[in-house]
């Protein structure tokens, strides 16, 4: 791999360590984006699982929101799972009505669109940009992308739903599952592809 | 369209599933609120869950008498009201109370000791369920024979509904320090060692190998301040429980606010301090030491 690309994860709340752990098994240096000043010295962001509502509150709160926001209106790469995919989304429905979100993903989200926790499930899922082989894809009250723009790259749908569940557009990759929870390396590796072509 | 046969399988309830639910929480707090009004403040302040309950565990212990699974009316109010993940407790043993917590759409049961146990021999067995269990312990082979049961979350006991933050402090110190004295053990050692933890011989290893448990571990118990809360994050919590300590203080919306912001940055002081000022009261408390032994909810569970 390219062990000049450092990753930074955003950790505000959420499963940061898994993140950190699939990166640095692709031998690229990970590290923890805890204050808005660190987003200068990284190449590439992951938004990670967890609670969206409040990673909105806490980015709020701590002036997250705007240094994002320049972040990614400069180009910067990110990849968002989950809740991650949610804080990228332009548009939101079914969060609470003063949910914020970063935006920079021509999409609308429906947040928990899956169902609660006793909804939950794990399947595989075909993902052409990845290979031939399926990918294993965790879902936990998992948001869907409802609707997308023109510009917007579909890369998963879920067969049951036939719901859309990832997604690029130029340097922005998102899903609505968790692939930081299984040993599948591949799009952690698609991600760093990204940020690679654009150094 | 897809023909109903040719669909991935997908398969609800897994250990990972139910794992992984946990590992979302981390870095969070979880606040006890007893109605739809509290669970507001809760997500408002960046709760990242609620415990839906009809007593605090200070007014459980205040009021005596046995202490059951809340009414579902009020536990479906207070899922209604917040977007974030909802838990509930069922009594310890009581298969059927989680059932009904199931069947209410909980995202997770706490199997808990500060509710009367049903059964003073058996836990539930977790494995059928598909909402997952996060339980208490106080040590090392406790916590593995809950997770052996299908717990997906274990938090460090402590003592309920006290605001003393001491037994928090001795059962993460007693959990991890066991995990680290595993760790440095040779293999042949871990057979002995699962029989004296009276924990699975393969959990025994599991947690050797990683150095940690393979279930993420919360604290709970008396945790009333910023401060404690930092504390229990230092010592290598994943995350906190706060029960009666913000709803039975003085000012509940800044006190709620500043422990999510403590738990957040538990290693920064300077943040501490200013999050840690002007909060109003903290709970009256009780110290551990002056509680009759048979009101200790610590050794509740086995």
């Amino acid at each position: 791999m390219t062990p000049e690309v450092t990753v930074g994860v955003l950790a505000l709340q959420g499963d940061v360590r898994e993140h950190m752990q699939r990166l640095r098994e692709l031998s690229v240096t990970a590290v923890a984006v805890t204050s808005p000043q660190q987003l200068g010295d990284i190449n590439g962001l992951v938004l990670p699982g967890g609670e969206s509502t409040t990673m909105s509150i806490l980015a709020r709160r701590e002036g997250f929101l705007d240094p994002l926001r320049e972040y990614r209106s400069a180009g910067g790469p990110c990849f968002g799972s989950c809740a991650g995919l949610i804080m990228l989304a332009d548009e939101l429905i079914d969060g609470r009505p003063d949910q914020q979100t970063i935006g920079g993903l021509s999409i609308s989200v429906r947040r928990n669109a899956f169902g609660r926790q006793v909804d939950s499930f794990e399947t595989i899922v075909e993902m052409p940009a990845l290979g031939p082989d399926p990918y294993p894809a965790v879902f936990i009250r998992a948001p869907w992308v409802e609707t997308v723009a023109e510009n917007v790259e579909i890369l998963a749908i879920n067969d049951k739903t036939g719901a859309i569940i990832a997604v690029r557009q130029e340097s922005v990759l998102a899903v609505s599952f968790h692939p930081e929870l299984t040993d599948d390396l591949r799009l952690h590796r698609y991600f760093v592809d990204i940020i690679t072509e654009q150094m | 369209m897809v023909s109903e046969s040719s669909r991935s399988p997908e398969s609800v309830g897994t250990s990972r599933v139910k794992r992984g639910m946990a590992e979302m929480l981390k870095g969070g707090v979880i606040m006890d609120v007893v109605d739809a009004e509290q669970a507001k403040i809760a997500e408002d302040a960046g709760a990242v869950a609620v415990m839906a309950l009809e007593r605090v565990p200070a007014d459980i212990r205040a009021e005596g008498g046995v202490a059951r699974m809340s009414d579902p009316t009020m536990i479906g109010e207070i899922i209604d009201s917040v977007t974030i993940p909802v838990m509930a407790k069922a009594r310890i043993g009581h298969f059927v109370e989680a059932q009904i917590l199931q069947s209410l759409g909980v995202d997770f049961i706490d199997e808990s000791e500060v509710l009367t146990p049903a059964d003073n021999a058996h836990h539930i067995d977790k494995q059928p369920f598909t909402v997952p269990f996060v339980c208490g312990a106080t040590n090392l082979g406790e916590a593995l024979r809950r997770i052996n049961e299908g717990a997906a979350m274990i938090r460090s006991k402590g003592e309920a509904g006290t605001g003393d933050v001491s037994n928090a402090v001795t059962h993460m110190r007693r959990i991890l320090g066991e995990i680290r004295r595993v760790s440095a053990m040779s293999p042949d050692e871990l057979y002995a060692t699962a029989k004296e933890l009276q924990a699975p011989y393969d959990l025994v290893v599991e947690v050797a190998q990683s150095g940690r448990l393979p279930v993420v571990l919360f604290t709970a118990g008396g945790i009333a301040t910023p401060a404690d809360a930092a504390l229990m994050m230092q010592m290598g919590a994943d995350g906190v429980f706060v029960g009666s300590g913000i709803f039975k203080s003085g000012n509940p919306v800044r006190r709620a606010e500043a422990i999510v912001q403590a738990t957040r940055h538990y290693q920064d002081a300077d943040t501490l301090a200013k999050v840690s000022s002007d909060l109003g009261e903290a709970m009256v408390g009780i110290n551990v030491a002056d509680l009759p032994v048979h009101h200790r909810l610590e050794d509740r569970g086995w």
